[in-house]
């Protein structure tokens, strides 16, 4: 299991601005009455977007109150799922996966060049920096290997040259564009495919 | 080869979009009410026909599965629920149904929640894939505005309505019961079966919960009648499948091909070679990682199907093949498996927590050439105790791959940790504490 341990610096305050607000109800309306819980994982997501990446200890509270439910269902909801953040990991957070398949096709070379880029330890929020960067396990992308994803968006096809240039882009808040680093479409195997030919061109 | 007008995923490197239109032209969404009104028996029938078995790791038979829904819907309702949850290190196949082939999966929850007479359907989607739920969001949303899905879907006069759930990153919640856990707003914790699901799932009503391929191909089946899925394959082991072929090849790709294909047949042709030949081949993985990887001298033969994989000590589990070749260092891919597996462990049993992290340290000790003679036959004691003894499959999932480490490359770990323990079996060391930390400190 991992370990996740609460900031030690917690706002006193929160709660969902409007547009969270109305994400949210959307997402209660899916479940059956009286089943709002089933949303507390939705809700944890928004309010990790609302309040740049990483949700605090008042959030689950507010979160508690909203869906009816005790406090500490939140906490545990929240704790155990890996991709809540429970500090602060920067605007933009990188995760760089490391399991097997990625790491047969030089994984260690990204985690190299954040290193270099970001900051020596993982999970680290350097005050000048904007991003934090983190191993991570299997992403589902293990055809485009070595591969990470910054917040919502994958980049696949990765080598540490490509991943510095990412990197830097980041480090001057722009958005590099998501998706393969070879230019190859989607999963499709390079240098000429054998499948659905006569679709393709027809 | 499969021909590629048997591809049922024809829009697998979307060539054409994924939007309704194009869905369309290539048949989904046809003639779904005709294949309703023949009525559940002849779906369930169909389905067990084609003899399709479930595509998310246990192979479990879908038309079997459906008929153990209960027939009449007594005061609870019926759900369907998706496994979308893809998390099986080596796999990648339903994020690109997800993507490209959207309205598959839709039509195909049409059919299924009418066959097993739902009408709520939940997609269980893996956090990471935000992007890849969005676009089938936006498929959702379409087909409600074409009254495909929503009050009397696509005129068939059964009312179905589909929402995506996100997960948040637990390996976990792909097995079935910690799925519903975590759509109920719990942890994902596995639940003990029986009951199953079938009966009492989902808020305690009877639930069915099949994976994204299983659902994407059904209409194509029912349009194309279970014959044809049965006579692509081998007996029991029919039609065609998602292959992910990852790793230490040339050009790494999904591709959809029949199943019972030789291993040899989807390394040398899709995947352009293993790196450096297939004479530098050292291991493949054939189905995920929870399965046990076979050594190039069988992989020469092997063909990729349920049985035959089950046949050499292995499974097909969710064809998610990754190759290994002799530039990578077994044992340090294997410990990183096992270091997976000791992450998303979700605690509950004790075998599989502890244990889990157990083989992890071992291995990765192994790997550096710390370990002793004797934690050689310790560790294969700690993956025995481990298997059979968890709540879930899990525990077989996270000593499977090092069982088979240990059956095939036994000789490679006894090279690297050729010395005799340090501490001697007469001193008196207490059961539990781990000896190599104690040696340190000493």
């Amino acid at each position: 299991m991992s370990l996740k341990r609460p900031a030690k610096d917690q706002p006193e305050n929160f709660e969902f601005n409007s547009s969270s607000l109305d994400a949210a109800n959307k997402f209660i309306s899916k479940y059956p009455k009286g089943k709002q819980q089933s949303a507390v994982m939705a809700l944890l997501y928004i309010a990790q977007k609302q309040n740049d990446n990483w949700i605090p200890l008042v959030a689950m509270k507010y979160i508690a109150k909203l869906l009816d439910m005790p406090y500490i269902k939140v906490y545990e909801v929240a704790t155990f799922y890996s991709m809540f953040n429970l500090s602060p990991v920067g605007k933009y957070l990188i995760q760089v996966c490391t399991t097997t398949p990625c790491m047969i096709r030089g994984a260690g070379k990204l985690v190299e060049a954040c290193k270099e880029k970001i900051s020596e330890n993982e999970s680290e929020l350097l005050p000048d920096k904007n991003c934090s960067w983190m191993e991570v396990e299997c992403l589902g992308a293990c055809v485009t290997a070595p591969m990470m994803q910054i917040n919502d968006d994958y980049y696949e096809d990765l080598d540490k040259e490509k991943t510095l240039e990412i990197l830097d882009k980041i480090l001057k808040d722009e958005k590099p564009k998501p998706g393969s680093y070879r230019g190859r479409t989607n999963n499709e195997p390079e240098n000429g495919r054998k499948t659905l030919m006569e679709l393709k061109n027809a | 080869m499969l021909k590629d007008q048997d591809r049922i995923f024809q829009n697998l490197y979307n060539d054409f979009g994924s939007d309704l239109t194009s869905a369309q032209k290539r048949g989904d969404w046809v003639n779904t009410k005709e294949i309703t009104e023949k009525g559940r028996d002849w779906i369930i029938d169909e389905i067990k026909d084609s003899q399709l078995r479930g595509r998310g790791g246990a192979g479990f038979p879908t038309g079997l599965k459906w008929s153990f829904a209960p027939k009449e819907v007594g005061s609870r309702p019926h759900y369907l629920v998706i496994n979308g949850d893809e998390s099986e290190p080596g796999t990648c196949k339903d994020r690109d149904i997800l993507r490209f082939e959207p309205h598959k999966l839709i039509e195909g929850c049409l059919i299924a929640s009418y066959a097993i007479q739902a009408n709520v359907c939940y997609i269980y989607i893996r956090g990471e894939y935000f992007v890849d739920g969005q676009k089938l969001q936006a498929a959702i949303d379409e087909a409600y505005e074409k009254k495909l899905i929503g009050k009397n879907a696509a005129g068939t006069g059964w009312d179905l309505d589909i929402y995506i759930h996100y997960g948040a990153g637990a390996y976990i919640c792909g097995e079935e019961t910690a799925l519903l856990e975590s759509i109920e707003g719990n942890k994902g914790q596995p639940r003990l079966k029986p009951p199953f699901p079938a009966l009492i799932g989902l808020y305690g009503c009877p639930t069915i919960i099949n994976n994204v391929e299983t659902i994407a191909v059904v209409p194509t089946i029912l349009r194309r009648g279970g014959k044809w899925f049965a006579s692509l394959g081998r007996e029991k082991n029919t039609g065609t499948k998602i292959f992910c072929i990852s790793g230490n090849v040339n050009n790494p790709c999904n591709v959809e091909e029949e199943m019972n294909i030789p291993l040899k047949e989807l390394i040398e042709v899709h995947a352009g070679g293993v790196i450096g030949g297939w004479d530098n081949l050292q291991a493949v993985i054939p189905g995920g990682s929870s399965m046990p990887l076979i050594p190039k001298e069988k992989c020469e033969t092997l063909t990729m199907d349920f049985d035959s994989l089950v046949a050499e000590k292995s499974g097909l589990g969710t064809a998610g093949v990754v190759v290994i070749n002799k530039d990578q260092d077994i044992i340090k891919c294997m410990a990183r498996i096992a270091r997976f597996y000791k992450h998303e462990s979700c605690g509950q049993c004790t075998p599989c927590r502890e244990g889990s992290g157990w083989m992890w340290r071992m291995l990765e000790r192994m790997a550096k050439g710390e370990a002793s003679k004797d934690e050689i036959e310790m560790l294969g004691d700690v993956t025995k105790q481990i298997e059979g003894h968890t709540i879930c499959a899990f525990g077989e999932g996270s000593s499977w791959p090092v069982q088979g480490l240990l059956r095939h490359f036994k000789d490679e770990i006894k090279k690297r940790n050729n010395f005799d323990p340090i501490i001697k079996e007469t001193q008196n060391i207490p059961y539990l504490v781990d000896q190599h930390l104690l040696d340190k400190n000493a």
